[in-house]
């Protein structure tokens, strides 16, 4: 069985190198919908996806991934929202792990939005 | 809902939500009784004796972004389908614990799926709730209690971290690998 000891030699590295993680105002924070409709349409893939990103490619300063309950539109789920400090929300619908990890390269990291992936597309697609 | 650990997931947002300080979840898997049996329990705020009865109703929600409350109706329809049965007992004040237990070999019964996952999930993004995680297969089990890892961390190293991240997944997997031999739940 593998032991709880390993977290012993996880701290001795992390030492000094805590408080890192203090959220501030111009992060950007990307928010993946985790109600019964999300979870049921595959959020969990993409919101471990998104956030195993971020911190392997150390983005967390930058951006903060979160989850949040039902945004109310159960039929575009799983859901990830951006918000990104002074600029208007976008909402981007029917997310898979690999068009998260698009929208991360792209518009997180890139600053532009991937627009084919998002609410108002799938909208004008109907 | 395509797999029980996603059930889990999603009534253990519950807890979470109920405001919860500790939250138990045990699976538990018993070949010699033909059962899995999952168990959810937290102390959050509970439910009223009239809550608790409206639970499993499908058009019964607190929310208002929606009219529908399906998380608790799903877990429920998929435990009783396989011959297996559904509690929720509640306490105002004192938290809820809920029950369900499958038909193990039963053929309508959904497979497990990614539990490791799962409790990654619910570790990883709720920190200032503590688990207690059990795994039990055929009279072996492993338990993570994140208070033990608290105690090992202290309160500044963040789980969210890669490596406390990465270290939480391979002792969900390995440990669960070992207990169940790899049996496919």
């Amino acid at each position: 069985m593998k032991s709880l000891e390993e977290l012993r030699a996880i701290r001795e590295k992390m030492q000094g190198k805590v408080g890192l993680r203090e959220e501030n105002e111009n992060q950007i924070r990307v928010v993946v919908g985790m109600a019964t409709c999300g979870i049921a349409s595959g959020a969990r893939p993409v919101l471990t996806a998104l956030s195993d990103a971020v911190q392997e490619q150390n983005l967390s300063e930058k951006i903060c991934v979160t989850q949040t309950g039902c945004i109310g539109l159960c039929q575009y789920e799983p859901i990830v929202e951006v918000l990104e400090p002074g600029k208007e929300k976008v909402t981007y619908v029917k997310m898979t792990p690999e068009k998260a990890l698009e929208v991360l390269r792209l518009h997180l990291i890139g600053g532009q939005v991937v627009t084919k992936y998002t609410l108002g597309a799938a909208q004008n697609s109907l | 809902m395509p797999e029980i650990s996603l059930n889990i997931l999603d009534v253990a947002e519950n807890s979470v939500r109920a405001g919860a300080d500790l939250i138990r979840i045990t699976v538990s898997a018993k070949p010699e009784d033909d059962t899995l049996t999952v168990v959810i329990a937290d102390d959050g705020c509970g439910m009223t004796k009239e809550q608790e009865l409206q639970v499993t109703d499908p058009f019964y929600t607190t929310r208002t972004t929606r009219k529908v409350g399906l998380g608790v109706p799903f877990f429920k329809q998929a435990a009783e389908g396989t011959g297996g049965s559904f509690r929720i007992e509640s306490e105002k004040g004192k938290g809820t614990t809920v029950t369900a237990v499958f038909g193990l070999s039963h053929i309508d019964r959904m497979p497990l799926g990614d539990i490791s996952s799962t409790i990654h999930t619910l570790i990883v993004f709720n920190e200032k709730i503590d688990f207690v995680y059990t795994y039990e297969y055929g009279g072996r089990s492993f338990t993570l209690d994140t208070r033990e890892m608290r105690a090992i961390l202290g309160a500044d190293v963040s789980f969210a971290g890669p490596e406390v991240s990465s270290f939480i997944r391979e002792y969900l997997e390995a440990n669960k690998a070992e207990t169940d031999g790899g049996a496919d739940i």
